[in-house]
This record gives C-alpha cells, structure tokens and sequence, in this order.
C-alpha cells in the first residue's frame, strides 16, 4: 500500500502478545484513515454497549494516509474509544510529531486491548516493540514523565502519555503528546488509564512510499501557495494564534460569560490573542510539516512553555469571569500537567460556580476554598485538585453534567451529550449550535466549524442569525471535517484548501482514485457510521438538543440581545438533508447509498 | 456625528486600539476606513454595534465600527 504502511500493531495487555497484522485496503478506500478507519476497526471488534473501563474495551491510535508525507500540516492521529464522559463513540485529535513518528516505525495505527496488571508503557522503535514497566512514572506529571521516558529510550523518542487525571479515572482525562499537544476531548486518558497504561514512546527512523512522488510534489508546493496567500493562515493564524477569536466573538455578543449567563464580557480584550502576543508570546510553534504555526510558545510564571488556545481562553477566561490572563496561562498549564481537558475542565468549574452562586453547593464542601465567578487566584488550585480527585476537585473530574446532575440541577450543565460546549453562544449562531447539537461526539466545536461562514465569512458570509440554508451548510461542513479529520490533516488547512485539494493528496499519496465529490461521499459514509455507534451505544435520537437555557432564555443584552436558539426549525431539515428519519436515524436507503452494512 | 471605531490584530499596529470619531452626517463605513488610511483589502470583518455589515453601509451617531483582518482559529 501507498500513503500508508499497511500494517498495524495489536498489544494485548493482559496477555503481553504483541502482533503485527496487515491493513484491510478496502476499509482503507471507504473510511480512509484516522476518525473513519478508526471508527470502522473499534466497531468491528468491540461491543457498542461496552462499559469503557471494562478490560474488554479498547484504545485505537491511529493515523491517516497524509500523516507524515509531504503534505501541509499532515500531523493528525485520532484516539478512538468509547468515551467515558459521553458514552459516544470518542475520537479526540492531536497534532505535534507523533503520529508521523508511528508511521515513519511501520504503523499506521495501534490497537492496545486487555488491561495491565500493573503500570506500564509501552515503547516501539521501528520494528522492535516492547512493553515496559512504569511503576516509576506513574502519578508522575506530563513534562516530567516525557522527559524520562526520552532518557530511558531514546531522546528522539516522541512520547505520548497520561497525567494523574486519566490514573485517576478522571472522565475529562486527556492524552498528551510532546508535553503540550494534547487529545484533550471526550476523557480518552482515562481509558489508558483504566487499562494501567501510562505512554507510548515511538522512534521510527523508515519513510512513508507514497504512489506518486512527482505529483505529490507538485500539489505540496500549490497548497503552500494557497496557504500562504490566504489571510486567515498565511497571516491571522501565524501572528495572533487561534485566541484572535476572543474579541471578534465578544464584538458580536456571543462569548459565554460566567456559564453562558451572560454573552458578553467587559475585559475581553485583557484576554486576548492580541493581548497574549503583546505580553507572553516568546514564540510561534508548529506541528510536523506545518506552514502556519499557530502553536503559541508563552511565559509560564518564571518558566515558559505551550500557550492557551482560544478555547481555554474563553474557558478559564471569560466563562468564569476571569480577566487575568497570566492566571490562565497558569491554569492551561496545570491542566496539560495533570492531562485533563481544559474546554472540560473549565466548563465544568463554571457550572459548579453557578450551582454555588444559586447555593447549591455549600462552603463546607470546599476545604476552604473559594468557587466564585471573577475568582482567578484559586483557578490553578482547582484544576490540579481535579486532576488528583482531592476533595471537590473529585466532583469537577467527573465533568459538568455528573456535576450539575448530583445538585439536581443538570440544566445548568452547558453541554451536548455530556461533552461541554466550547465557546461559542449557540443563540447569536444558527448553524453552529445546529453542529453543537448533531456532532456525533457531543458539544464539539470542530465536528463542523459553522463559525467560518457565519462570522468569518469564509469561504461566504452567511447571517449568523438565519436558520435558512444552514442545514445543508453544517452538513456540508460536518462531511468535510470527518474526511479531513480521516486524512491526518489539520482542520486549520480547510480556511485555505477545499476538497478537490484533499482528492490530489490522497490520490498522489495512495493511487487511490478520489475526486472533491468523493472525498465529501466518504466524509458522510464516517459520518453515518459514527452516528450508527451511537444509537448502537444507546445514545437516544433526542439527545440531539441543546442545555435548555440555550434554546429558552433569550439573550439579554449585547449584539444578540433577545436571540434564541432555534433548534426546533433546523433540526427537522438537517434530518432530511441527511437522508435520515424524522427522528434523526439514519434510512436503509441512505445505508446502502454509502455502502455500509 | 461622533462614532466608536475599534480595531482587531494586525490593523492595530501604529494605529490604535479604540478611539472616537466626528464624522459627517451620511458618512459610511468606506469613509472611515479611508479616514483612518486602512487598505480595503485589508478588512475582512466588518461590524457595526456587533452586526455584520458592509463597507457601503451608512453609519449613525453612537454606532460602534469594530474592523478586523482575516483572522480564523478553532
């Protein structure tokens, strides 16, 4: 096989069997790699009604014919799972090297099943493949146990691991890779975890055999014109980092403040991409094979390190009602020690707020400490209780639903099938909160960024307040993501390249024969299969929705004033758009249509 | 009439971040532009008092002008 290396690695750790297996080209052709191979591979082995932490359950890693070839910003692998926050089928996205190092070792994916009897890690290097006590780095933070790992196998070993959040069975776990990259959605560390399974070092010193060098060569340099020359990433992105976002979201009345309370927040400029440029940025980072580098490399208090993104912004930012950006910093960086996901970890702080401001929760719950909305010192405090289950922290590791359900209270919990919704307000944005409530993952941002056309005007500018024509454009988008996302693509290069580009690399890459038109089928083929698992998993149709504050209570004041969302209109629509029933199964025919069994 | 502009990212620099204008009756957002030396092509998002706007658009007394690049993230 071309694009990719044609086979995978299976570790049994109950058994300690390590086999290495060929790739099924035909899934490879319909579901084509990462998400959608992923998906394909984990419900073909695995029971949907598994419960995660069960030794019967299993951890996919796997990567997508354009991670680790001559292709802009090729990074991505997925981490497939059933999530444990969620009960959904999980695929959490991470760039940075180490998904190209596992392809340039041999694989293009590992199934890791059974459970460990006690910690290890496991550690490949190129063809020999081990699996390694880890007594030693267990409970160890993410920096730490990343350099270790290096020192014991390989300095050129690109490491990815579990903090204490996911040992401790946190359901907003995250994995990490390169200390500060992280698969961070959905709790799919705490499944390494369940499984006593601290890392994966690579080392892989082999190339990818792509099926057409010259063509390749020649749709590399084309994109990276492209790339180049778009404003969005040969411009925004590399100069301010996704966090630019804050203030054109707060301009328009839509930044959730103090648990989407509010969509407003007075000092969203001292929380910005501008800001964080102006007083933190030492340096921009970028992924492997990236040509936007986003990556914000930022003073951390004495020391320095990965900066927040956009989203951890707003989460430990204005929907908390901190304007201390230091503090955030400060907050991303216990998080990414401790591997916990901060859109989760903030979101969840927030609605345990609020439960506290509606007295809900008491003071003698809080060994003394403050849980008040504008409250910055304590933040940093919280997410490393979080990560260790230490007193109330044990309630916020179990993320924002469990949270809010214990007080009686689940509708103060601002999340889509238990996955917290980033920052976005779906009452000033149509479409988004249409993708929010369909993302087959729960309240995901990137499952079909709607933020592009209704606010970013790219690649048109639609009204953000219509519901017209916006569920023909949130499926359109939500096809793409999961082709670009199977790819091993990084989303980002959607502002600059558009599927026909996608079709030239993975045809140059595999000699497969795709076209724009089929790139989209195939993104709907993984779309459908997704939503398959989830009904398989028990996910109820009806769990398409929104928190009802969202879809109720009008916005008061701001740009959005007196907006609701109007999900009632949009989801019947988006229904029939995908050829699904009226109550949002997917049809035999359009089954068929996609050619899945 | 006097007005708010406010600029985002890279039109902030040697410019400013926030400042009021007196402008004439009928003014539009193409003349501020021009007012402040801003390259049209430069402005991606245009909005006024939080909603999507157009450069032709007329402006009011108090309205609120925020001006951005092309900007994206996620």
């Amino acid at each position: 096989m071309y694009g990719y290396t044609g086979k995978y690695l299976r570790i049994n750790l109950t058994t300690g069997k390590i086999n290495v297996e060929l790739l099924n080209e035909k899934n490879a052709e319909n579901f084509i790699g990462g998400r959608g191979l992923g998906t394909k591979m984990y419900m073909d082995e695995v029971d949907p009604e598994i419960e995660p932490f069960s030794e019967d359950n299993k951890i996919l890693f796997v990567t997508g014919p354009v991670t680790g070839i001559s292709a802009p910003a090729g990074s991505r692998y997925m981490v497939v799972t059933k999530s444990p926050l969620s009960g959904t089928i999980a695929s959490s996205n991470s760039g940075g090297f180490w998904g190209p190092e596992l392809k340039f070792a041999g694989y293009d994916l590992i199934i890791v099943e059974g459970k460990s009897e006690k910690p290890v890690y496991i550690y490949i290097n190129n063809e020999h493949v081990e699996i390694r006590d880890a007594a030693e780095y267990w409970g160890g933070l993410v920096t730490d146990v990343t350099n270790r790992i290096k020192e014991a196998t390989d300095p050129k070993a690109k490491v990815l691991t579990i903090g204490p959040g996911g040992e401790n069975l946190s359901l907003i776990a995250s994995v990490m890779n390169e200390k500060d990259r992280a698969a961070g959605r959905s709790g799919v560390g705490a499944v390494m975890g369940s499984k006593n399974l601290k890392a994966i070092a690579v080392r892989g010193t082999n190339k990818v055999e792509v099926y057409d060098k010259e063509a390749l060569m020649k749709t590399y340099k084309e994109s990276l014109v492209k790339i180049k020359e778009n404003g969005v990433t040969g411009s925004g992105l590399p100069t301010y980092g996704t966090a630019v976002l804050v203030n054109i979201i707060n301009e328009a009345g839509m930044l959730p403040t103090n648990n989407f309370q509010l969509s407003q927040f007075a000092d969203a400029d001292d929380i910005s991409g501008e800001t964080l440029a102006d007083k933190f940025l030492i340096k921009n980072t970028a992924c492997y094979g990236c040509p936007i580098a986003c990556g914000r490399h930022v003073r951390i208090g004495d020391g320095e390190g990965g900066g927040p993104e956009y989203e951890t912004i707003w989460a430990f930012g204005s929907d908390l009602g901190i304007n201390d950006l230091n503090e955030i910093i400060l907050a991303n960086h216990m998080c990414n020690e401790m591997g916990i996901d901060t859109i989760s970890a903030g979101s969840t702080l927030a609605a345990a707020m609020e439960l506290y401001q509606r007295g809900y929760i008491k003071d003698e719950e809080l060994d003394g400490m403050k849980l008040e909305f504008g409250d910055a010192a304590s933040m940093t405090e919280w997410m490393r209780k979080t990560g260790l289950r230490e007193g109330f922290g044990d309630k916020i590791a179990l993320g924002s639903y469990r949270l809010a359900e214990s007080y009686g209270r689940s509708d103060l919990s601002m999340s889509v099938k238990k996955l917290e919704m980033p920052a976005y307000d779906p009452r000033g944005v149509q479409g988004q909160g249409l993708n929010y409530a369909t993302s087959n993952r729960g309240g995901c941002h990137v499952r079909g960024y709607m933020i592009s056309p209704e606010i970013l005007s790219l690649p048109q500018a639609l009204d953000r307040f219509e519901t017209k024509d916006k569920p023909v454009w949130t499926k359109i988008f939500q096809d793409l993501t999961a082709a670009i996302d199977s790819l091993g693509f990084c989303l980002f290069t959607s502002f600059a390249l558009g599927a026909d580009d996608y079709a030239e690399f993975m045809n140059a890459a595999t000699g497969m024969n795709f076209d724009g038109e089929s790139i989209l089928k195939a993104g709907e083929r993984i779309y459908n299969l997704e939503k398959l698992y989830n009904l398989e998993a028990g996910i109820a149709p009806s769990e398409d929705t929104l928190p009802p504050r969202l879809l109720n209570d009008a916005i008061e004041v701001g740009p959005s004033k007196g907006r609701v969302h109007e999900l009632g209109i949009l989801l019947p629509e988006y229904y029939s758009e995908r050829g699904w029933d009226s109550i949002g199964i997917p049809t035999e025919k359009k089954l068929k249509e996609l050619g899945i069994d | 009439m006097n007005v708010e502009v406010r600029l985002f990212a890279t039109l902030r620099l040697n410019r400013f971040k926030k400042d009021f204008m007196e402008v004439a009756e009928g003014s539009t957002c193409n003349d501020i532009i021009s007012i402040i030396g801003i390259d049209v092509n430069d402005v991606a998002i245009l909005m006024i008092n939080g909603i999507h706007s157009n450069l032709s658009d007329f402006i009011k007394d108090k309205d609120i002008i925020s001006i951005f690049p092309p900007v994206g993230g996620g």
